[in-house]
């Protein structure tokens, strides 16, 4: 019987530890946040201040690791604004959604809308 | 007085040497982790749930989760009229790239995100033959992959579908609350990458964490609250149809 088990209860207790010795692959917005301070001034007023940035630029612990050699993929933003907007009748109603091939006819969302602050505004967009 | 087993098994030696450590906490990999104070939960709110698989995705790089196998996922409920025994459900590969919209407008159509519910009663832990699942002291269900057998037993009692064996490793496998992230003070890489904080990590031992104020302001429901399983996904406006 492994030296651990009973530790804590009826199973290994090193497996606790093993366990949470995973690397982590999101680096959490935390992190992000120390360098991109820019960033989040662009955010904090917007539509967009409470999307953590892994949301859409998914996973970048390595990123957070080694800034300088690991660069974060260019996102497509006709493909990924889409993901939360792309008009569906399941979604909550006062959520905005559009039918992209109506509202944009494939052109990328950032040709209008800036995805940091993504509301279009008198004096540009916010 | 009558002693029954489980009272002979509280008085032992061993069993009482046990207990203090799960009193003491024990620090894991992270120093200032202690498992004695935490008891973690989820909170799912379905009203803000957009049904962008975000969530799945994550959980799948995070977690490495092979292809066709889901540690969470979102299903899409259709209920018309009044009908609400047989909702129509569909999630298609787990909600990973989002969903069609909807055939039908009419009735109700939400979505559902699923994952483990880290039940403090957890069937799936009680029928383990070895002791390779089990409940850890700060209330998350795991799996010990270096004992688990891959019996199987765990995934047929598990009653929200939460289990599966992965095809490399042939052990069983699911949500772990991303434990390798919380005990390092992060949140889940589903809760992460939720745009709409649709699902938010809760520590229900943390007095300050505002799951308190959510859970005694608004109508939460647990999955299957009649399995007595004590689950710990609390989910809130939950319809009735929802299985």
């Amino acid at each position: 019987m492994p030296k651990s088990f009973g530790q804590f209860g009826h199973y290994r207790g090193a497996a606790l530890s093993e366990i949470a010795a995973r690397p982590v692959k999101f680096a959490g917005h935390q992190t992000c946040e120390g360098c991109h301070a820019d960033v989040l001034e662009e955010k904090k007023d917007g539509r967009h201040a409470r999307v953590n940035c892994e949301a859409c630029h998914g996973p970048l612990a390595n990123h957070a690791d080694d800034p300088a050699s690991v660069t974060p993929p260019r996102l497509d933003t006709a493909v990924l604004c889409a993901r939360c907007h792309e008009a569906n009748g399941a979604k909550p109603r006062t959520f905005p959604q559009v039918a992209s091939a109506d509202h944009s006819t494939g052109l990328p969302c950032d040709t209008c809308h800036q995805p940091h602050s993504p509301a279009i505004t008198a004096g540009g967009a916010k | 007085m009558n002693i029954t087993r489980r009272h002979m098994l509280l008085l032992l030696p061993a069993a009482a040497v046990a207990w203090e450590h799960v009193l003491a906490g024990n620090p894991e990999s992270s120093p200032n982790y202690k498992v004695t104070e935490h008891w973690w939960g989820m909170l799912i709110d379905i009203p803000k749930c957009i049904g962008c698989g975000n969530c799945v995705r994550a959980c799948q790089q995070e977690n490495d989760v092979p292809d066709g196998y889901f540690r969470t996922w979102v299903e899409r409920y259709h209920v018309s009229g009044d009908n609400i025994e047989t909702p129509e459900v569909d999630s298609p590969d787990g909600g990973k790239n989002g969903f069609s919209p909807a055939k039908e407008e009419s009735g109700k159509n939400f979505f559902v995100p699923k994952l483990c519910n880290h039940c403090a009663e957890s069937p799936c832990t009680q029928v383990c033959p070895v002791g390779a699942t089990f409940v850890s002291p700060d209330g998350v269900v795991l799996v010990d992959k270096e004992y688990c057998l891959g019996c199987r037993y765990c995934v047929q009692a598990c009653p929200y579908g939460c289990r599966f064996i992965n095809p490399k490793t042939n052990t069983a496998e699911k949500c772990t609350l991303c434990y390798h992230r919380i005990t390092k003070g992060l949140t889940t890489a589903c809760c992460e990458a939720c745009p709409t904080g649709a699902r938010q990590l809760a520590d229900l031992r943390n007095p300050k964490d505002p799951i308190h104020e959510f859970l005694r302001t608004h109508s939460v429901q647990v999955l299957k609250p009649y399995m007595a399983t004590h689950a710990k996904v609390y989910y809130n406006d939950l319809d009735g149809s929802v299985r």
